[in-house]
C-alpha cells in the first residue's frame, strides 16, 4: 500500500541520514514528508534552510492546524509537540515532555497511526534515546509501514536498537536501501 | 483506550450531564489527554471512564482538571517577552489605566512574568490583569503561585534573555524545594475561572495575552476566541498568541496589522 505521509523520527547523528535520503528520493515522489528531529529551544537553526538545499519538495516549519498538502516537507517546530487531526491538518501541543522530548517522535508517530492507520509509514533513524520506539511498534500494529536504520550504520544505535527489541516487524535497513525501498513505494 | 468515534460519544455525554463543551477541542490533542487520564486512573475502556465519569463527582473535576494542558514556565520563549517590552509596552505607558486580560494562565508562570516585566518597566503601579483559566485547579495554584525550584534554572536563563533587569529570585522567597512569587506581585492580579467557549466579553482590555491556548481548539473554536478577543480589544489593543498560531485563517484576520510577525503580536487596526 502507498502511504499517504511518511514520518522520519531521528536524534542525535540523524541528520546526515535525513539529508541522503532527501537528496536521493526520485524527483517525481511527492508524498508528504514529516520530520520529527529533537533539537534545541531558543535558537534560530538554519535546519529548514539546509533540507531546502536538498530536495525537491518545500520545506515548511508546521504551523498549527495547517493541511497537510503533496510535495511538502513539514518540520516538527522545537518545543511542540506534533498531531494529526482527522481532516489532516497538523495540531500543535506543549503538553508534557515524553521521553525528555519535545517534540517527542513517539507522540507523532501514534497519532498519525491513528488517523492514517496502514497509509503511515514510519521511519526511526539513529539517536541516544528511546524516543520513537513505542510509537513505531503502535505503527506497525496498526498495519502500517515500518523501517529502522540499520543498527551497525547508525551514528547512534540506541534508538533504532530500543525499536527493535520491542517490535519484529520492522524492516531493518541501511540509508541506501532505505531510499530504493521509498522511491519504489511512493511512486 | 478510546477509539475516535468513542471520543465523539463521550464529548456529547459530557457537554449534556455537566455542561462542558470540548466538542470543538483539538480530537488528536483531546485523545492523548485523555488517554492520560486513564492511564493515570488505571481505566481500561471507554465504558469504564463514562461510568466513573458519571458516577462520581470528584473524578468529573479531576477529569477537567487533568485534560486541559497546563504544563507552562517562566518567560517560555524569552524573543516573546523582549519584542513585548520593546514594542509593546511604550504604547501601554500612554495610557492613565492599563488592562490586561492573560486568558488560559494555567498554573500563572506566564501571568507571573508579565507582571515582573511591567514592574520593571514601571507600568506596574497603573496596570490591573485579569487572569482567567477553564480549570479551577489551575485558578487555585495560580493563586498560590508556589513553584519548584527544579527549573528555575532555565527560568533565569529565559529571564535574562529577556533583558531581566534585577535577579529573578528578588521576586521569589524560596526554601529549599520551592519558590513563592512575592505577594506585591499578586496584588494587582484578579484571577477567575473563564471559559473560552461559553462565556462572554468582560473587560475591555488594552492588552490581552493567550499563548498555547489556541492550539488546543479546531479552527471553528479557535475562530470564535478570536472573535471574543477581539470584541474585548479597543481599536489600537494587542493581542499576542504563541508563536506557531496563526490570525490567518479567522475572520477577524483582516482587523488587526502585524507588530511582530515571528512573535505573533498583533495590533487591532478597526
Amino acid at each position: 500500500m502507498k502511504p499517504e505521509v511518511i514520518i522520519i523520527g531521528g536524534s542525535a547523528g540523524a541528520f546526515d541520514s535525513i539529508l541522503s535520503i532527501l537528496n536521493n528520493l526520485d524527483k517525481k515522489i511527492d508524498t508528504p514528508i514529516v520530520i520529527v528531529l529533537h533539537r534545541l529551544k531558543n535558537t534560530t537553526s538554519s535546519f529548514e534552510a539546509i533540507l531546502q538545499r536538498n530536495t525537491h519538495y518545500s520545506v515548511k516549519e508546521i504551523e498549527d492546524k495547517e493541511e497537510i498538502k503533496k510535495g511538502f516537507i513539514y518540520t516538527a517546530p522545537a518545543d511542540y509537540h506534533v498531531l494529526l487531526e482527522e481532516n489532516l491538518s497538523f495540531s500543535l501541543d506543549v503538553s508534557e515532555l515524553v521521553n525528555f522530548s519535545r517534540p517527542s517522535i513517539d507522540v507523532t508517530f501514534e497519532s498519525f497511526s491513528i488517523i492514517l492507520k496502514e497509509k503511515c509509514c514510519g521511519i526511526l533513524l539513529s539517536g541516544s534515546n528511546h524516543d520513537g520506539a513505542i510509537g513505531l511498534k503502535i505503527i506497525a500494529e496498526n498495519n502500517g509501514k515500518t523501517i529502522i536504520q540499520d543498527c551497525n550504520e547508525a551514528v547512534y544505535r540506541m534508538m533504532p536498537l530500543a525499536a527493535k527489541n520491542i517490535c519484529n516487524k520492522h524492516q531493518e535497513l541501511n540509508t541506501k536501501d532505505i531510499i530504493k525501498t521509498l522511491n519504489n513505494e511512493c511512486s | 483506550m478510546i477509539t475516535l468515534n468513542e471520543l465523539d460519544e463521550l464529548l456529547f455525554t459530557i457537554k449534556k450531564q455537566f455542561d462542558y463543551d470540548f466538542r470543538d477541542y483539538s480530537k488528536a490533542s483531546m485523545l492523548r489527554r485523555i488517554h492520560r487520564f486513564m492511564d493515570i486512573n488505571n481505566m481500561k475502556s471507554g465504558v469504564d471512564l463514562k461510568f466513573e465519569l458519571i458516577n462520581n463527582p470528584t473524578i468529573f473535576q479531576n477529569f477537567i482538571n487533568e485534560i486541559v494542558v497546563n504544563v507552562s514556565e517562566f518567560f517560555r520563549d524569552p524573543s516573546f517577552f523582549k519584542s513585548l517590552q520593546e514594542k509593546v509596552f511604550p504604547y501601554l505607558d500612554s495610557y492613565p489605566k492599563i488592562n490586561i486580560w492573560s486568558a488560559g494562565c494555567s498554573f500563572g508562570e506566564e501571568t507571573y512574568s508579565l507582571n515582573i516585566l511591567l514592574k520593571e518597566n514601571k507600568l506596574f503601579p497603573k496596570t490591573r490583569i485579569y487572569a482567567t483559566d477553564i480549570s479551577s485547579n489551575a485558578i487555585e495554584r495560580s493563586k498560590k503561585g508556589i513553584y519548584d525550584n527544579t527549573n528555575f534554572k532555565d527560568y533565569t536563563k529565559n529571564y535574562y534573555e529577556c533583558g531581566g533587569k534585577e535577579s529573578l529570585n528578588n521576586y521569589f522567597v524560596s526554601d529549599e524545594r520551592h519558590s513563592m512569587i512575592h505577594s506585591e506581585l499578586k496584588q494587582n492580579i484578579l484571577f477567575s475561572n473563564h471559559n473560552l467557549v461559553a462565556d462572554s466579553v468582560f473587560k475591555e482590555c488594552q492588552l490581552i495575552l493567550c499563548r498555547n491556548v489556541l492550539i488546543y481548539f479546531n479552527s471553528n473554536l479557535q475562530n470564535k476566541a478570536l472573535e471574543l478577543f477581539y470584541q474585548s480589544l479597543p481599536v489600537h489593543g494587542f493581542l499576542a498568541i504563541g508563536k506557531k498560531e496563526s490570525l490567518r485563517f479567522s475572520s477577524v484576520y483582516e482587523n488587526f496589522k502585524e507588530i511582530d510577525r515571528e512573535e505573533k503580536i498583533y495590533q487591532k487596526i478597526k
